[in-house]
């Protein structure tokens, strides 16, 4: 690495299009300053003190002026603006086929699962151009998962999901940081992401195999937590069944409907008694402080591998 | 020159001791003590920023351990913020000016502005012993649950030193706004007041409105870190996204507490070394008011990766741009006032410039983080803390410094020595561009705020940043040396010397305890076409 380059690398497919707006924004910024700097620096001499300059008809206020310099900006923020939009909201939607992968973070590491049950710390492994889905949550402050190359950064937070999408574009080594401060060692709390092509991407999650798959996993857990004394095939107690529940939209008790999506099922594992499906009693224990976020996500993997809809990829 | 119009002796020379002076109700004493406690805490946050730009000279950090580290920026960011820049130009310039320039005697509640100052240095010095008798490793945002629930450090005694200072804020702006209603001398109507006074008006709205906000944020981070009660940490059922709306509903309207009298400062400056009226005076004082309303919407833009859904963020970005049409109003009429003017360039005036400059820059980037596009990159990065520290530095601290030389002279009936001012002031410009100028790209580059270490690539910035601060410092502690100096040496002022229109510069230098012996004449403001009255 270069001990100075202005440009980093542009590593994933999103990369390109934010700096286009950045470079154009700086452009855009540029041009205002260095005309501001210029009138202010040529009034400056013309008009100093002393000087002959012509002084006569100075205008105190001008509406048409005025209006002109408030309608101008307007309307080049309400284009930068859409400009963004557009932008902001393919980078905050996630493509059909993309690929999901969890990321738990911690004081002060980041934890992957892979679904077919690899697991990494401080390093992300992901196929070259293909859409790539990172399901995250914490367990404990708020971190924010931030690759420079990529141009994307999202915030992770105890007790809720939050997502983040990329294709990357390049092969290569990304350094992965930590951006929301998170205590003691934030400035430690990074790592690699490394992009494959598919082919070696195949050969490092072969070589890698360590265990069953995630779903194998959540249904151990699902066994040895005991949800399947009530959820399962067998069970004696009026519980909801779980087959076909993902992506499914549920009838809670208060009257209003929720999609059963990943927030939902984490909540519904954690806090049981905030969300009551209709037509069920709200007996549900709580497994907040018994399941690890790992184990939760294990156990959502599993669930979402009885539906058709969401099955594992 | 004129000569001295009023007798008798100033409000600096009646009933010199102690005693008379931590008792006083004199609006102008007032301001000399929050003056001095500003310097002194400013002081204290400058000697935190030199300890960490020294430590980051190296990528592995040469003087710091982590955990000292994050006290250290902490502490600067606590002090700063609020033991400096929020109380800066309202609570001793505008304390100091406000009844002046409306023709007042005093404030509206004497006592309570004395009560205030109390208030502010009992909650100040007990933030200072908590910072330094184990600190706290929060920043200053004290994000949850990492501050209720995590962090081992002084969080719960912090928080309580800036509850009882935000009463300080909310009494000084209640003040502030009684006085401007009430005690407008006959004949000042609102469209002739200084833009100084719009400016501090606009700035005790925000301070009352948004004050309250932060102390109930500031009660439940104690009432869920002592007694457990889950508000924001989803283990005990709370939402930690629901502090930083909170907090940050408070904490950007705040941003505008240290802006906007910076721009009624150098709008004063302006005019009178242009020696013409503020080019579109009403769009100025409306501008005003509109960034003080609009202010109170934008909070959200903090958290355009924090969670928050994705409309949310879209509707914050919008009104974001929005509340950068007034700034870019103002900042086009300061240029439009250098027109056809008749420019001369003493110390005020370079100030003046040199803040139009860096406001202009940090508002400029300020766009490019209201893009949610671009904010998802940029945010928690250096190009965040080199945005802020250019509006907050280069705008509002070069305001207070420009707005301390222009007023030396009402406010001591010295002179203050030019040449060293002017050097003073230049080298600032420089200093500060050298700081925080690199600290833009370091954010682009990637290099994330708030980190103890960092990757080698960033080091050579990081060395420039840290080279220009040393400059920066050199810049600050001049004018304490040359001020102290001119209170014994400076030339003697007379009543006013910069032969400007404002009322303050009616009476003599200083001002009598009882600020005019005689009515002033009230014109319209900035009437530089006719001569002083």
């Amino acid at each position: 690495m270069n001990r100075f380059h202005m440009f980093m690398p542009e590593a994933s497919s999103i990369a390109r299009p934010i700096d286009t707006l950045f470079w154009s924004m700086v452009i855009l910024c540029a041009v205002v300053a260095i005309g501001v700097f210029v009138a202010i620096i040529f009034f400056c001499i013309r008009y100093r003190r002393g000087s002959r300059a012509d002084r006569t008809g100075a205008h105190q206020q001008s509406l048409g002026v005025e209006l002109t310099w408030t309608l101008v900006p307007f309307a080049l923020f309400i284009g930068v603006f859409l400009w963004s939009l557009v932008l902001f909201a393919q980078a905050r939607t996630p493509p059909a086929n993309a690929q999901t992968l969890y990321v738990v973070a911690k004081q002060w590491m980041w934890k992957v699962q892979h679904p077919a049950g690899q697991r990494e710390i401080n390093t992300l492994h992901v196929p070259l151009g293909q859409p790539v889905r990172l399901t995250m949550t914490s367990q404990d402050v708020i971190h924010s998962f931030y690759i420079p190359a990529f141009r994307v950064k999202q915030d992770v937070l105890p007790g809720r999901y939050t997502q983040l999408w990329f294709t990357a574009t390049k092969v290569g080594s990304f350094p992965l940081t930590c951006a929301e401060y998170c205590g003691l060692d934030h400035s430690r709390m990074g790592g690699m992401v490394v992009v494959n092509t598919p082919a070696d991407y195949s050969a490092w999650l072969a070589g890698h195999q360590g265990g069953p798959g995630l779903a194998a996993r959540g249904a151990t857990v699902f066994r040895h937590a005991g949800c399947s004394g009530c959820h399962g095939p067998d069970a004696s107690v009026h519980a909801p069944d779980l087959a076909d529940l993902y992506g499914r939209t549920v009838h809670l008790s208060d009257g209003s409907s929720v999609t059963a999506d990943e927030r939902y099922l984490h909540d519904s594992i954690l806090l049981p008694k905030t969300q009551i499906v209709a037509g069920y009693a709200p007996i549900m224990p709580s497994y907040s402080g018994q399941l690890s976020e790992e184990d939760v996500i294990a156990l959502i993997h599993y669930i979402k591998s009885l539906s058709a809809t969401g099955g594992s990829p | 020159m004129n000569s001295a119009v009023t007798t008798g002796p100033g409000f600096l020379s009646r009933e010199e001791s102690l005693l008379a002076w931590l008792t006083t109700r004199d609006h102008k004493r007032i301001a000399i003590l929050y003056a001095l406690s500003i310097t002194f805490f400013f002081f204290l946050g400058g000697a935190a920023a030199t300890l960490i730009r020294l430590h980051l000279v190296t990528p592995d950090g040469a003087l710091l351990n982590a955990q000292d580290y994050n006290k250290t920026f902490t502490f600067h960011g606590v002090v700063m913020v609020w033991f400096f820049l929020i109380p800066s130009i309202p609570a001793t310039l505008g304390n100091f000016l406000l009844p002046l320039m409306i023709g007042a005697r005093d404030v509206a509640f004497p006592r309570l502005n004395l009560a205030s100052w109390y208030l502010y240095m009992a909650g100040g010095l007990f933030t200072i012993a908590a910072l330094l008798a184990g600190g706290v490793d929060t920043g200053w945002t004290f994000y949850t649950p990492f501050s209720t629930m995590f962090s081992n450090t002084n969080v719960f005694l912090v928080v309580v030193g800036v509850f009882i200072t935000g009463f300080s804020s909310i009494f000084t702006g209640l003040n502030f706004i009684v006085t401007t209603h009430s005690l407008r001398i006959p004949g000042m109507t609102w469209f002739r007041l200084p833009l100084f006074v719009w400016a501090i008006y606009a700035t005790s709205l925000v301070m009352v409105l948004a004050t309250p906000v932060l102390a109930m944020t500031l009660a439940l981070i104690g009432l869920e870190r002592g007694l457990g009660v889950g508000v924001f940490d989803p283990s005990l059922g709370g939402d930690p996204l629901l502090f930083q709306h909170l907090f940050w509903f408070y904490s950007h309207p705040a941003v505008y507490i240290m802006i906007l009298p910076a721009m009624g400062v150098v709008s004063e400056m302006i005019s009178c070394f242009v020696r013409r009226r503020v080019f579109g005076y009403r769009f100025m004082a409306y501008s005003m008011l509109a960034i003080a309303v609009i202010g109170f919407l934008v909070w959200g833009h903090h958290m355009f990766v924090a969670g928050q859904s994705v409309y949310a963020s879209l509707v914050f970005s919008v009104l974001s741009f929005m509340v950068a049409v007034p700034s870019a109003i103002k900042v086009f009429n300061w240029t439009a006032t250098l027109r056809k003017g008749d420019i001369s360039f003493e110390a005020p005036m370079l100030y003046a410039l040199g803040f139009v400059g860096l406001f202009m820059l940090g508002g400029l980037t300020g766009l490019m983080l209201a893009a949610p596009a671009l904010d998802i990159p940029l945010t928690d990065t250096y190009f965040v803390v080199a945005h802020f520290h250019y509006v907050m530095v280069g705008g509002s601290v070069m305001a207070y410094m420009g707005g301390i030389h222009y007023w030396w002279p009402k406010i001591t009936g010295r002179m203050y020595p030019e040449g060293w001012a002017r050097f003073a002031a230049i080298l600032m410009f420089f200093g500060f561009n050298l700081t925080f100028f690199p600290q833009y790209l370091l954010g682009y580059e990637g290099m994330p705020r708030r980190y103890f270490s960092y990757l080698p690539q960033f080091q050579l910035l990081n060395i420039l940043s840290s080279a220009g601060a040393s400059i920066l410092a050199l810049g600050y502690v001049l004018p304490a040396m040359y001020l102290l100096w001119s209170l014994r040496y400076g030339r003697r002022a007379g009543d006013n010397p910069w032969q400007a229109r404002g009322l303050e510069w009616q009476t003599s230098s200083p001002p009598p305890k009882e600020n005019f012996i005689t009515p002033p004449v009230v014109r319209e403001a900035y009437a530089y076409a006719e001569p002083p009255p």
